[in-house]
C-alpha cells in the first residue's frame, strides 16, 4: 500500500531552514525531520502540521463529492417523483415499480459501477447512474408512503370543495405528504454521500479516491473521512431546516 | 473470446472468467475459474456472516428490551442517523490506520455497519405493536419475557426482518472492499485490475450482485416461513399499501 505521497511534505518550512544548515549530514537530517514532523508522517501518524499544509488537496475532491451527491439525488428525485405520481394514479403500476427499484437498491453500488462500465465507460456518468439507481427506491417508497397517509376525510373535503384531480394532488395530497417526502430526501442524501466515497471505483473521484490513496495514513483518513461525515451532517441539517421552513405548522423532531 | 456465450459481449467474457481458469493479465499466475470464485465467495460470506450474527445476537435482544420498556428511543433512532452519515470506506480506513489489517478488524467494521438497521428496526418494530395486544397478554397473566417472546417479537417480525435485510445488503456490499485490508473476498478481482483485468472485475461484480440479491431473497423466504400463520393474512410488504391497513400504525411511529 502506498505510504504518504513524498511530494506533499511540508515544503515551505524545509526550504526556509535548509539555507542555514547542510542537509546532507545525517545529524542535520534527523534534526530537520524532527522540526518538520517527518517522523510523524513516515509513521503514518496523525500530524496536525501536515494537515494544515496539505489541506488544499482535499478541496477539489470535496466539491466533486458534493457535485456527485447533488446531481445523483436531484435526478433520482425527479425520476422517483414521476414514478410515484404514476403509481399513485395507476395503482397497478405500484408493484412492478417498487419491485424494480428494490432490486436496483439491493445491488451493491460498487458492483453496479463495474456492471455499467461497458455501456457508460469510466467516469462521473457511471458513478451518477449507479447512485441514481440506488436512490430511487428510498425516494419512491417515501413519496408513496406520504401520499398514502393522507387521510381519506381530507381528500373528500377537497373533492367537496370542487377540486379537480390535479388540484387535489398539488394543493392537498403533496403538501400533506411533505414530511415523508423530505424524510426520504434526507435518507437518500446521507446514504448517497456515503456511497459516493466508492465512486472512485467508477472513475468518479470524490473524497473516497483520497481515502484509498493513503489508506493507512491516519492524518489523511481522518481528514477525508471527517469531511465526508461533516458533509452528511450538514446536508442532513439543511434538509431538516427546509422541512421546518416548508412546514411551520409542524415542528419536526430532530431525530 | 470464442466461447458459446460470446454473444453476451463483455458479460460473456466475465462469465467465461467464472467458468474457466486463465492466465492473469500480468502473466505467470492462473486466475479465475470456479475454484477461485468459490473460495472468494466463501470468504466473502464468512466475514459477512460473522459480523451480522454478532450484531443480531447482541442488538436484537437489546432492541426488544428497549422497545418493551419504551426506553432509549433517542439511542435506538439516532444510531441509524449516525450510521448512515459514516461512509463504509471511511470507517474501514479508520480501522486500518489505527488498528491495522486483518479478518478481525474487517469483521469489526462490518459489525458496526450491521448494528443500526437491526437495533432501530427492532425498537420501532416493538413500539408499533398494538398496545391492546400487549394489554391482553398481560391480562392472560404473561410475564415480561413471555410478552416479548410470544407477542411483541412475532408482531414486530416484518419490521425486524426489513432491518436485517438492510444490514445484510450493506455488509455484503462493504465486504467487497475488504481486500484493502488483506481479507480476500470477492473484492479481490475488483481491487486488483492489473492482475484480473476487466473480465475479472466484471465477473466479481456480477457474483457480488447475485450473492447480495440471493441473500435478500433467502431472508425473505425465511421471514415467510417463520411468520406465524395468523399474521400472514395481510401479506406484509415494507412498502405502503392501501390506506386503513395496520401498516398505518407502523408508519406513524416510524422516525421521520
Amino acid at each position: 500500500m502506498p505510504g504518504p505521497v513524498r511530494s506533499s511534505r511540508p515544503r515551505n518550512r524545509r526550504s526556509s531552514r535548509t539555507s542555514e544548515t547542510d542537509v546532507t549530514t545525517p545529524s542535520a537530517q534527523v534534526e530537520l525531520r524532527e522540526r518538520t514532523g517527518e517522523d510523524c508522517i513516515s509513521n503514518n501518524g496523525f500530524c496536525p502540521e501536515w494537515i494544515v499544509e496539505n489541506f488544499d488537496r482535499y478541496v477539489d475532491p470535496f466539491f466533486e463529492h458534493i457535485f456527485l451527491t447533488v446531481v445523483s439525488v436531484g435526478i433520482g428525485f425527479a425520476i422517483a417523483f414521476s414514478l410515484a405520481l404514476l403509481a399513485h394514479r395507476l395503482r397497478w403500476t405500484f408493484r412492478p415499480i417498487s419491485g424494480v427499484t428494490q432490486v436496483l437498491y439491493t445491488v451493491p453500488s460498487i458492483a453496479a459501477f463495474f456492471l455499467l462500465q461497458p455501456y457508460t465507460g469510466r467516469g462521473n456518468l457511471t458513478a451518477i447512474v449507479a447512485l441514481v439507481a440506488y436512490t430511487l427506491f428510498i425516494l419512491f417508497a417515501n413519496i408513496m408512503t406520504g401520499l398514502d397517509n393522507v387521510s381519506r376525510d381530507v381528500k373528500d373535503a377537497g373533492r367537496g370543495m370542487g377540486l379537480t384531480d390535479r388540484q387535489l394532488l398539488w394543493r392537498v395530497e403533496l403538501p400533506l405528504a411533505l414530511p415523508e417526502i423530505l424524510a426520504g430526501l434526507r435518507i437518500a442524501t446521507t446514504t448517497t454521500i456515503g456511497l459516493a466515497t466508492l465512486a472512485f471505483f467508477a472513475g468518479g473521484g470524490g473524497l473516497g479516491a483520497l481515502i484509498e490513496q493513503q489508506l493507512f495514513f491516519k492524518s489523511n483518513v481522518v481528514v477525508a473521512g471527517g469531511l465526508a461525515v461533516l458533509l452528511a451532517a450538514v446536508f442532513d441539517l439543511l434538509i431538516l431546516g427546509l422541512q421546518r421552513i416548508a412546514m411551520p405548522w409542524r415542528r419536526v423532531a430532530l431525530a | 473470446m470464442s466461447t458459446p456465450i460470446a454473444f453476451l459481449g463483455p458479460f460473456g467474457d466475465a462469465i467465461d472468467f467464472i467458468l474457466h481458469e486463465r492466465e492473469s493479465v500480468s502473466g505467470g499466475v492462473q486466475i479465475g475459474g470456479p475454484g477461485e470464485i468459490f473460495e472468494l465467495t466463501g470468504n466473502h460470506l464468512l466475514v459477512s456472516a460473522v459480523a451480522i450474527a454478532a450484531a443480531v445476537v447482541i442488538f436484537l435482544p437489546l432492541g426488544l428490551f428497549l422497545g418493551h420498556r419504551n426506553q432509549g428511543e433517542f439511542l435506538a433512532v439516532s444510531v441509524s442517523n449516525v450510521g448512515r452519515a459514516v461512509p463504509s470506506l471511511a470507517l474501514l480506513a479508520f480501522f486500518l490506520a489505527y488498528l491495522g489489517i486483518g479478518f478481525v478488524n474487517v469483521a469489526a467494521v462490518l459489525f458496526l455497519l450491521a448494528i443500526p438497521p437491526i437495533l432501530t428496526n427492532t425498537f420501532v418494530g416493538v413500539r408499533q405493536v398494538d398496545r391492546d395486544a400487549v394489554d391482553a397478554a398481560k391480562g392472560l397473566g404473561m410475564n415480561a419475557s413471555q410478552i416479548i417472546r410470544r407477542v411483541e417479537l412475532p408482531l414486530a417480525l416484518p419490521i425486524i426482518f426489513a432491518g436485517l435485510r438492510l444490514s445484510t445488503v450493506a455488509v455484503l456490499a462493504t465486504a467487497t472492499i475488504a481486500p484493502l485490508a488483506n481479507v480476500l473476498t470477492l473484492g479481490v478481482p475488483i481491487t486488483e485490475p492489473q492482475t484480473y483485468g476487466d473480465d475479472g472485475q466484471r465477473a466479481a461484480a456480477m457474483v457480488v450482485a447475485v450473492v447480495t440479491l440471493g441473500a435478500d431473497l433467502v431472508l425473505r423466504l425465511i421471514e415467510r416461513v417463520i411468520t406465524p400463520k395468523g399474521l400472514k393474512l395481510s401479506e406484509h410488504d415494507d412498502l405502503p399499501r392501501k390506506r386503513r391497513s395496520s401498516t398505518n400504525l407502523i408508519r406513524r411511529n416510524k422516525p421521520a
